[in-house]
């Protein structure tokens, strides 16, 4: 009787990377509602767009590599980098954005180091920075969070395929305002801008899309499919930061730990980029060391960096570059040894 | 006994489900004697057993039929009566579906026991005696090693074990053996447990380790523990029956042993080195059978499960049953089953070959559906998540160990510790790209194995070609040795003939000088070490002299100083002032000296010593006499003054000074004799210069007085001298020559070489 031969272990958990990866793109569902709350529909068609060139560009190179398209689809990590890019661009940006940021993303990024699992930097913060260094005008415009105006769907659709402007739709995000405070201290920031004024805890809108992606991540570590040390570092290290150079609330105040903690893209990041498991490191003491660093990065970035008001994506790229070293260096002990393996040990 | 006891965590492990119920519906079975029994001489791990049956004997159950070969081996006995069909290769449980040699037995199916040794009182045997019993009945470890009971019980005297580990984790899934077991036979475990307990020596601690989803094992361990009533020993330790959290692989013996004790058994090292063992359940069990009623191990408990079986229960088993016929025996749908597993889901192999028998270590067959255990899907990109890291019990990188897996790097997989894998799957069961991890691991070890053994190999023969290479130069150094030697006689017999013939012997001028160094550097120190003992010495005399008065000052009045205490006080103070002269004396002598050598050369005192040494050789033999003299008299004075004193005291010492002043003026008269003979003949001179006791010296005064004797002699006169010494030479010459060429001595060629010039000479002459 012929028998199957396979080795042990013989049963597998149920997860897999394709299920992980369907997870996270449920888990960033919240907060893309919270965006398209404030800032209109946008925000999916930017959705929409980044899946579809992102998935084409895989199943390209993947063509051209003359592997099994649906096999390599079917993990879904090029839709997840489509989701992260398309959350972090601004609503209402000109469609050719998305695109070449998809193909920066998933081709020079991903594809070309040899695909998913061996890419060393975070493909949508790649592209990110690509989109942000070549074409700072379109990057920088963002909508005012504004859920009672936001914009409707033909004039978005007409601003994102043929450029047609719309007046007024754009304003300085909160960063931005905190960045170039004019010399107000916080207290008079606060009263002057309405942003700032009608906000709850950090700002109109952003902190609601903030919450949101929170909720998501919370979800997903409620599953288990990342551990709490990079996040938590992150935000921890980017709060003892805000607490540090609060300055009593001067005009050389960097702004509360609280603003910092719910603006920009800090739970977008702390959640769905730093957990990034190909581009962390991999030990549970490098990866709180891999987040906190990315918390002070961020922090500098924001309130001390010229000319870019959020941080995460540098700093993430920085960091992506940091991980193997961490690695190195965080070697656990193995069962029986006296001590770990020391990154100083003299390679073999 | 559900007292909070520490337990430890253990790094990593994972919840696969258990699969545990199923096979946990019916009671312990049985299966009928099968027709044939195949019984494989190697069943545990270490070297075969050698079979002591021929084809054609009848065999009764427990019969032994093949023997231990060395300590690491374990005997086999028959698990049936019958008779023996044939010894060949038949195929093994093994992963590699590799075949072995095996006893085939017809049965008989009257199960006929061979009559056994009953054993109530064990506890009153000692250790090795109970250990025999062991080995005897074959006992290996059952829990799925096969690790031979007996040896792993002979700890050695350095290794003190205070924790005994009975382990009924039993934490992979679909196994229920041990289960069974603890519920059925509970008493024997207990009673196992005491009688290893007793074999260690009593350790401190007595655990038996259940996993925590296992109620009622506990329960009825528990049970058995409080109501034992058997064998026991009034130093045994109470049994602790401890429920740990169930978490694969916590039956690890390593992990079980920190998850205990907390203690980790160092890389390299068994666990009885860190005072622990750990036995597993069943074994224990079966070494108290062995032990108790003399019964060797034939038959096991064995789980047989899985979707692609209608009955799925825990049976005793024979060894030796072929699996195929176990299978059989509970409706096995070979058309359901895509394969069938020995051991659990985590660890267990598929059996290449379903007529491969039950052995010792088969403590499940798993025959699952395609459904159950459905073939792996398609390995996906790892995208480092880590989860294979946290997952791991050895704390691992599984990742790292994957790359340098793939990219064959063996000494990075070294340096990551490849070898503390335990193989355990946890990695591979929660990746979620589904990589065969383990299997890259064993494929990495084997390369490693294999490198190494060739490796071995390699310098070994690098080896023997070092030592031949080595062997060769050597022979090829002694014979240039030899050559070395020969020449160096030929050349010394030359210089010799040179030296005589100017008379001066020069050459013997260094060792001379190099003894009288050698003596100086021992005796001389440095100046002012020398100095220092010079001081003391006066420090001493002085004292001396202090302590000499001191009782004529500090006498009590009272009792009044006889005459001869006065006397000899007196006497002592004199002895003392002299010795106090003395030091002084020396002290300033070797002050002067010390300044003198400064002021004149500089040297260090081996330098002076040398030049001393030179200036004796250098003084003619009178001169010497003459000083030799001076020093015996002035010792004589001494000598005498001391007599005197003596003789004045009465002490016992008078008559031995007054021998050795006799002795001494001998001696000076001696010399006196001789200075005086010198001085008349100076031809004599160096046959009477008793003080020189080195020979270079004598030689040394033989040549001057030669010399001397020929400077008064005419031109012819000398010739005819030095003819009659070069002729006795050449006699001399040919006679070591004759010696040398009887014994073939390696200076042949050069005392030939002296001889023919010597001949030379005199025909000059």
């Amino acid at each position: 009787m012929a028998l199957l031969t396979i080795t042990s272990p013989h049963t597998q958990r149920a997860l897999s990377t394709g299920q992980i990866m369907r997870l996270v793109i449920y888990a960033t569902l919240p907060g893309a509602f919270a965006l398209a709350y404030f800032f209109g529909p946008g925000v999916f068609v930017n959705l929409l767009l980044a899946s579809i060139s992102c998935l084409f560009f895989e199943a390209l190179v993947v063509k051209l590599r003359r592997r099994s398209i649906l096999f390599y689809l079917r993990d879904c990590s090029a839709l997840v980098t489509a989701f992260l890019l398309g959350l972090s661009l601004p609503p209402y940006c000109p469609w050719w954005i998305v695109v070449s940021g998809s193909f920066c993303a998933i081709v020079l990024a991903k594809q070309l180091y040899g695909g998913m699992g061996l890419n060393p930097f975070n493909p949508a913060m790649v592209a990110y920075v690509m989109l942000l260094v070549s074409f700072p005008l379109p990057m920088t415009q963002w909508a005012t969070p504004d859920a009672n105006h936001v914009i409707g769907i033909s004039q978005a659709l007409d601003k994102i395929f043929f450029n047609q402007q719309i007046d007024g739709y754009s304003s300085a995000t909160l960063l931005d305002v905190m960045k170039q405070n004019s010399s107000l201290t916080l207290n008079d920031l606060y009263q002057k801008e309405p942003q700032l004024t009608s906000g709850l805890l950090a700002g109109a809108g952003w902190e609601w899309v903030n919450l949101a992606f929170l909720a998501g991540g919370l979800f997903l570590l409620y599953k288990r499919i990342f551990t709490w040390h990079a996040p938590i570092s992150m935000l921890l290290a980017l709060c003892a930061m805000a607490i540090i150079f609060y300055d009593n609330g001067s005009s050389n105040s960097g702004g509360s730990p609280l603003f910092h903690l719910l603006s920009g893209a800090t739970m977008l990041g702390a959640f769905f980029i730093v957990t990034d498991p190909v581009t962390s490191a991999v030990s549970n003491k490098g990866r709180i060391i891999y987040g906190a660093a990315i918390g002070v990065l961020v922090y500098i970035i924001r309130v001390w960096g010229k000319g870019y008001p959020d941080g995460v994506a540098f700093a993430v790229l920085f960091l992506n570059l940091a991980a193997p070293f961490i690695d190195y260096y965080t070697s656990p002990r193995t069962y029986g040894h006296t001590k770990a393996r020391s990154a100083l040990d003299k390679e073999p | 006994m559900t007292r909070a006891i520490k337990l430890w965590p253990m790094p990593g492990g994972i919840h696969p489900p258990e699969h545990k119920q199923q096979s946990m519906q019916l009671p312990l079975g049985t299966v009928p004697i099968p027709p044939q029994l195949f019984i494989p001489l190697n069943q545990h791990i270490g070297a075969p057993a050698k079979a002591i049956v021929t084809v054609g004997e009848q065999v009764l159950a427990g019969q032994l039929i093949a023997t231990a070969d060395g300590t690491f081996s374990a005997n086999i006995h028959a698990s049936s009566s019958g008779t023996v069909s044939a010894i060949g290769d038949y195929a093994l449980p093994h992963p590699s579906g590799m075949h072995g040699q095996a006893i085939v037995i017809n049965t008989d199916g009257s199960h006929q026991w061979a009559p056994l040794q009953d054993c109530q009182d064990y506890l009153t045997l000692d250790r090795l005696a109970l250990l025999e019993k062991i080995r005897a009945a074959g006992v290996a470890g059952l829990g799925g090693a096969g690790f031979p009971t007996a040896v792993k019980l002979y700890t050695k005297s350095t290794q003190q074990i205070d924790t005994l580990v009975i382990n009924g984790a039993e934490c992979e899934p679909y196994i229920t053996a041990d289960d069974m077991l603890m519920q059925v036979r509970a008493e024997e475990i207990i009673a196992g447990t005491l009688l290893l307990s007793h074999i260690l020596h009593h350790p401190a601690r007595l655990i038996i380790a259940v996993e925590d989803n296992k109620p009622k094992a506990i329960a009825a361990l528990q049970l058995a523990a409080k109501n034992y009533t058997g064998e026991k020993s009034a130093q045994d330790a109470a049994i602790e029956v401890l429920a740990i959290p169930t978490l694969y692989p916590s039956g690890g013996a390593r992990q079980l042993v920190q998850i205990l004790t907390g203690r980790e058994i160092p890389h390299g090292h068994h666990s009885a080195d860190i005072g622990a063992i750990c036995v597993n359940v069943a074994t224990t069990a079966a070494a108290w059978r062995a032990v108790r009623f003399g019964e060797p191990l034939i038959s096991r408990i064995t789980t047989v499960t899985g979707e692609a079986l209608k009955i799925q229960r825990n049976i005793e088993v024979l060894l030796g049953t072929p699996i195929e016929y176990v299978l059989t025996q509970h409706g096995f749908a070979a058309d359901k089953a895509l394969r069938v597993v020995m051991g659990g889901s985590m660890m267990g192999f598929t059996l290449p070959d379903l007529s491969a028998p039950v052995i010792k270590t088969t403590n499940c067959l798993l025959a699952a559906s395609k459904k159950e255990l459905p073939p792996p899907p398609p390995a996906q990109a790892c995208i480092r998540c880590g989860i294979c890291a946290e997952a791991c019990p050895a704390s691992l990188l599984p990742q790292q160990l994957f790359w340098y897996a793939q990219a064959e790097d063996s000494q990075r997989l070294q340096a990551h510790n490849i070898f503390d894998c335990i193989e355990c799957g946890a990695c591979s069961y929660v990746c979620p790209s589904k990589i065969p991890l383990v299997q890259y691991y064993r494929a990495g070890k084997g390369m490693i194995r294999q490198q190494t053994a060739e490796k071995e190999k390699a310098d070994r023969s690098r080896q023997r070609f070092e030592f031949r290479k080595l062997r060769i130069e050597k022979e090829e150094a002694e014979k240039e040795a030899k050559r070395a030697a020969r020449k160096k006689a030929a050349e010394e017999a030359k210089q010799q003939l040179a030296n005589r013939k100017s008379g001066a012997p020069t050459e013997q001028q260094p060792d001379m000088l190099a003894t009288a160094l050698s003596k100086a550097s021992q005796v001389q120190a440095t100046p002012a070490e020398q100095r220092v003992k010079l001081e003391r010495m006066l420090q001493t005399a002085r004292n001396g002299l202090a302590s000499a008065r001191a009782p004529l000052v500090a006498r009590n009045p009272e009792f009044p100083i006889t005459e001869v205490q006065l006397v000899q006080q007196q006497s002592r103070i004199k002895q003392m002032e002299l010795k106090l002269v003395e030091a002084e004396k020396r002290l300033a002598d070797f002050d002067a000296q010390q300044a003198g050598a400064a002021s004149a050369s500089g040297e260090d005192p081996v330098a002076a010593a040398m030049a001393r040494a030179k200036e004796k050789m250098a003084q003619p033999a009178d001169e010497k006499l003459r000083t030799n003299l001076e020093l015996m008299q002035s010792r004589f004075a001494k000598a005498q003054e001391k007599a005197q004193q003596a003789t004045a005291d009465g002490s016992p010492a008078a008559d031995a000074l007054q021998k050795s002043l006799e002795k001494m003026q001998q001696k000076i008269a001696e010399t006196e004799a001789e200075l005086a003979a010198l001085a008349t003949s100076e031809v004599i001179v160096a046959s009477v210069t008793p003080v020189e006791e080195n020979a270079a010296q004598q030689a040394m005064a033989k040549a001057r007085a030669k010399a001397a004797t020929l400077t008064g002699m005419s031109d012819q006169e000398k010739q005819a001298e030095q003819l009659r010494a070069l002729q006795s030479r050449l006699q001399k010459a040919r006679e070591r020559l004759q010696d040398a060429e009887r014994e073939n001595a390696p200076n042949i060629e050069a005392l030939r070489i002296a001889v023919s010039k010597l001949e030379e000479k005199i025909a000059a002459l």
